[in-house]
């Protein structure tokens, strides 16, 4: 490999990258409205979910239970009714997500017999949102009917040591306040590089093949470690950039506590870019027309990574055989990789698992891609 | 050709064969080029031309035969090959959206021309190719015979001592393709052997030696002047007279008589002996009461030449298959 042909094969990359701005525009604009618009579309957290209710009762304790709701962050009473007819609707319009029913002998029960119940109107069309607020109402409800059994032990003389034996203190780790942002943004930094990597590069050798310059290209000594190294060199910077772009929006941005390095950043960062930058030459090669190449690399880098990566979907809530899957994803590594530098501080030795995966992996591709690339045309 | 000139001869086919699939594009084609020489190749459209230029360069493999360029073995050491050949594609392929100076940069790199040297070497392709003063034009914005000028300064930058040139003038405007063609006897004064493929068949005149191809196969390789001389297999006389048909028909009889064509107004006659012809056509043409203005010899273009030996070979052919 002769540096000389590298160096005049990277000057010639950046002069037709200045020249196009349809990769300029790929490389800068792209990540910066991605990262906005996942940064504020993807959120799992539930918080204010539209609330209804309809209180049969209307007395000092019912009024008491919905307080405790509206008191919630996760729930915004915003319509109050008077009729199961309008309950419906409001449910049916898509007004609220849930209807709270109190019944018309709520605290009468309550103080003679000691145990009644409320009514709740879930609309599960999307069933993780159902499931999620009626964990939050259950909650809501046992921490009133926990109150009320306490006044009432105060009442018998008793105190509280004697009826709670035992209690569960928990201390939550590295995302403290259970912010799923903390943990959506560092991976999507992942999601972002990965498309764009692979769609910069996938252009590179299909533009040669289309505008009829290969021929003369493979006519003269330059060897394909040359080519590759002299290509892909210019948008190894790119990458840096955007990556630097969009790790800087995920710390000062999004707020997402940052605990590592930036040595760790920047080696884990490179690795993966080397991955998704010759993930795309290959396909560039394999490929040689632009669109079709730009094509198939937003399929192979933007589905696995996001569904299969581990930057949203857990990937130990998999079923066992797609588990096995994500370990061809070479996103996922960067997704562990990034979390954890993010959230957790880790550093070069905690993560040389997923850096050894990261190395085999982008050994791998670039052998391919070096093996697929043919100084011939036959 | 005798034991010095193949010592000295820059490339060297023997029996080249290319199939793709079951298609024959080069079917057994051997030939040598001397330093310094300027070899044509021509023939139609799909003929193979290319297909050979591709071989000699490396970047299609042989089917059989052996190709050998500045002594080297292309099938064994492509690369070693490369460095010492200068190459112009059928289609134009430099950077479009590169200047001028860029472009010649990018090729000076490529080939590791001693930075030393480079400056003064892409001085020399600037004004050979009369680019001084556009050194900062995208290459896009020149019109054809500067891109095609510009496309050869590239391939000769590196001091190359072989050029396999493909279709350098196609579409290229006749004042810039003569411009060219000097630009190629400029080179081989200075000892660069060249190839050069094209489809006019007046530029064979500018070689020195011309290899006519059809079908795959070479079926004629001499210098322009022993091509018009020999190639027919005869000498041509004009034979000018009232009844052209009935004297064609006659004519095609004649003893000597090889072949006979019309041509405008008057017959080409394809004799084997240009003097007895025309001592006796014009008496055999009487005895059948027909009669001759003018009989006379007259040396065949290349066109004649060339459009004899296609027609030829290809009916040959066709009788065969």
């Amino acid at each position: 490999m002769k540096l000389r042909r590298v160096k005049a094969i990277a000057a010639k990359e950046v002069l037709q990258i200045w020249r196009d701005p349809r990769s300029l525009m790929i490389a800068l604009l792209l990540p910066f409205t991605q990262m906005f618009l996942f940064g504020y579309g993807v959120n799992l957290d539930l918080k204010h979910i539209p609330t209804c209710t309809f209180d049969r009762e209307g007395s000092q304790q019912s009024q008491d239970l919905f307080k405790r709701f509206q008191a919630s962050n996760y729930f915004a009473i915003t319509r109050n009714v008077d009729s199961y007819g309008a309950l419906v609707a409001a449910i049916d319009r898509a007004d609220c997500k849930i209807a709270v029913v109190v019944p018309p002998d709520f605290s009468e029960r309550l103080n003679d017999v000691g145990t009644t119940s409320v009514q709740a109107i879930l609309d599960a069309t999307d069933d993780n949102t159902a499931n999620i607020a009626i964990g939050y109402a259950t909650a809501v409800v046992q921490g009133y009917s926990s109150d009320v059994q306490l006044a009432w032990l105060d009442r018998q003389g008793e105190t509280l040591q004697q009826v709670q034996p035992l209690v569960v203190q928990s201390r939550v780790w590295f995302n403290e306040d259970l912010e799923s942002r903390n943990f959506i943004i560092p991976g999507l930094v992942a999601v972002i590089m990965a498309l764009v990597g692979a769609q910069l590069t996938s252009l590179t050798i299909a533009r040669e093949w289309e505008r009829g310059t290969m021929e003369l290209l493979i006519s003269t000594p330059v060897r394909k470690s040359e080519v590759m190294v002299g290509k892909l060199a210019p948008y190894l910077v790119l990458g840096w950039i955007d990556a630097a772009f969009c790790l800087a929006m995920a710390g000062l941005w999004f707020g997402v506590p940052f605990r590592g390095t930036l040595l760790t950043l920047f080696v884990t960062t490179t690795l993966f870019l080397a991955v998704v930058l010759s993930i795309g030459y290959l396909l560039s090669v394999l490929i040689p027309n632009q669109a079709g190449a730009s094509q198939v690399a937003l399929l192979v880098t933007m589905i696995p990574t996001v569904l299969l990566s581990g930057y949203v979907f857990p990937i130990d809530q998999m079923p066992w055989f797609i588990q096995q899957i994500t370990y061809l994803i070479y996103s996922r590594y960067y997704v562990t990789i990034i979390k954890a530098v993010f959230l957790k501080g880790s550093g070069i030795p905690e993560l040389a698992l997923p850096i050894l995966f990261l190395t085999i992996y982008a050994t791998a591709v670039v052998v391919l891609a070096l093996r697929a690339f043919r100084k011939r045309l036959d | 050709m005798n034991a010095d000139q193949a010592a000295e001869a820059q490339v060297v086919a023997e029996n080249l064969v290319k199939r793709f699939g079951s298609f024959v594009a080069v079917d057994n084609v051997s030939f040598r080029i001397a330093r310094g020489e300027i070899m044509g190749f021509l023939g139609p459209n799909g003929a193979g031309k290319s297909t050979i230029i591709r071989v000699l360069c490396g970047l299609l493999r042989p089917s059989a035969g052996r190709a050998i360029v500045a002594g080297i073995d292309v099938t064994r050491d492509p690369e070693g090959v490369r460095e010492r050949i200068g190459y112009m594609s059928q289609k134009f392929s430099l950077y479009r959206d590169l200047t001028v100076e860029e472009n010649l940069k990018f090729f000076g790199g490529i080939y590791r021309v001693p930075r030393a040297e480079l400056r003064e070497r892409m001085r020399f392709a600037i004004d050979m190719a009369g680019l001084a003063g556009r050194e900062h034009a995208i290459v896009a914005t020149l019109a054809g015979g500067w891109q095609q000028r510009l496309a050869l300064g590239c391939a000769v930058l590196h001091r190359p001592p072989i050029l396999f040139l493909d279709e350098p003038t196609s579409g290229v405007e006749p004042a810039s393709r003569r411009r060219f063609w000097e630009l190629i006897h400029t080179l081989a004064a200075d000892g660069v052997s060249i190839l050069v493929s094209t489809h006019y068949m007046d530029e064979a005149e500018y070689c020195d030696r011309a290899a006519l191809i059809n079908q795959g196969r070479l079926i004629a390789l001499d210098s322009p002047a022993a091509l018009r001389r020999t190639a027919l297999g005869g000498e041509l006389l004009l034979v000018e007279c009232d009844a052209l048909g009935p004297a064609l028909d006659a004519l095609t009889q004649a003893p000597g008589v090889i072949d006979c064509s019309v041509f405008g107004s008057a017959l080409h006659v394809l004799v084997a002996d240009a003097e007895q012809g025309r001592r006796e056509l014009p008496a055999f043409l009487a005895s059948r009461g027909l009669s001759a203005s003018r009989v006379e010899r007259i040396a065949p273009s290349l066109e004649d030449v060339f459009v004899q030996l296609i027609a030829a070979d290809t009916t040959k052919r066709r009788e065969a298959a």
